[in-house]
């Protein structure tokens, strides 16, 4: 997904590396949020910036198993997910209280996150240099 | 941290959700449609109040004006303008908008 | 300071372009540096010439130009969800210009501040 103007941006900007949070709170294919966040996620990775994603509230339904959209004919940009490794973008952190509340856990979900409680998503937020809600 | 929320607490559930996020010395800064969470006799007053304890929360003047809302705004709630919404950002380190 | 803008919402639906150009303009009244304003999601329809709002009501589109032209500020809008919405060179208002993602996550690293606008 990367273009080369954004490759040339990235040499631009070497030397900085910041924290850039990503942070997930709603849910996918009711609205494009989901997909355009994930967007600026794999951009984000050319930067070889510090990535991480949060999801919380409704947007641990983003990594839901088993998302089939083909009767609704929109794109399940689900296993993109898997793909963020490859992108070097390692950080996947899932709120606790958050999946809970919606009947979910760790298996439920399709890739290998870290589950963390709700004051440890508030520590790793203050952390950040950027964080980017969608 | 300055936390940016601008959904009613009526509609949606992400001032409540920033304020379980929302860590001891930060600030709550609501703006469009959160600035009705800041009137006083809510049902939303009782959360923001227990939230005051830790952090400092501002609503946005020109957002209370144009809802009819300014002689309501609760007690400890600091009404800042559009200069005071940038000063805000500018005295944190980070911020996050709530959407 | 060196503020960065996101913006995620179109025009006249939702308040937050209103908003980030309050801010904005509150911005570089304090002496602040806009370093860049970044429009993505249905944000990309703030830069469509072909807006034209009824006499009475604020011109969203021409404000940015003219922000754009009076204090040098970068618009930038996203060529993928630009193109996903039918916004191009063709219709695109004055000031603004057509680039990628990599210009807002730049902004990120380069300004002190970003801060988000949306729904």
């Amino acid at each position: 997904m990367t273009d080369t103007r954004d490759e040339i941006d990235a040499e631009e900007g070497a030397g900085v590396v910041k924290k850039f949070m990503f942070v997930n709170r709603k849910a996918p294919y009711g609205t494009i949020y989901a997909l355009e966040s994930l967007e600026v996620v794999l951009i984000s990775a050319a930067f070889d910036q510090d990535v991480s994603l949060a999801f919380l509230d409704d947007g641990v339904y983003q990594l839901v198993k088993g998302q089939d959209t083909k009767a609704i004919e929109v794109k399940n940009f689900s296993p993109t997910y898997r793909a963020l490794e490859g992108y070097d973008v390692e950080k996947l952190y899932v709120e606790r209280e958050s999946l809970a509340a919606r009947g979910l856990t760790e298996d439920d979900l399709l890739v290998p996150v870290q589950v963390v409680s709700a004051a440890e998503m508030a520590e790793l937020m203050e952390a950040q240099d950027v964080v980017i809600g969608f | 941290m300055l936390h940016i929320v601008n959904k009613s607490p009526y509609e949606k559930t992400s001032l409540a959700s920033c304020l379980a996020h929302a860590r001891k010395g930060g600030a709550v800064l609501l703006i469009e449609d959160a600035v009705y969470a800041a009137t006083r006799g809510s049902v939303a007053e009782a959360a923001l109040r227990r939230a005051m304890q830790d952090v400092a929360v501002y609503a946005l003047g020109p957002d209370l004006e144009a809802r009819g809302i300014k002689g309501k705004v609760m007690d400890g709630v600091t009404v800042v303008d559009f200069g005071g919404f940038v000063d805000l950002v500018a005295e944190h380190r980070t911020n996050q908008s709530w959407l | 300071m060196k503020f960065g803008l996101l913006i995620n919402e179109g025009p006249y639906n939702h308040q937050a372009a209103d908003t980030a150009y309050k801010f904005a303009r509150a911005a570089l009244a304090k002496g602040h540096e806009i370093r860049r304003v970044f429009f993505y999601n249905d944000g990309v329809n703030n830069a469509t010439r072909l807006t034209e709002p009824p006499q009475d009501d604020r011109h969203i589109v021409n404000r940015w130009s003219k922000l754009a032209e009076e204090g040098g500020i970068d618009l930038v809008v996203c060529v993928a969800a630009g193109l996903r919405r039918g916004l191009v060179e063709d219709n695109l208002a004055p000031g603004f210009r057509i680039s990628g993602l990599g210009q807002l996550v730049e902004a990120g690293i380069e300004a002190d501040r970003l801060v988000v606008f949306g729904d």
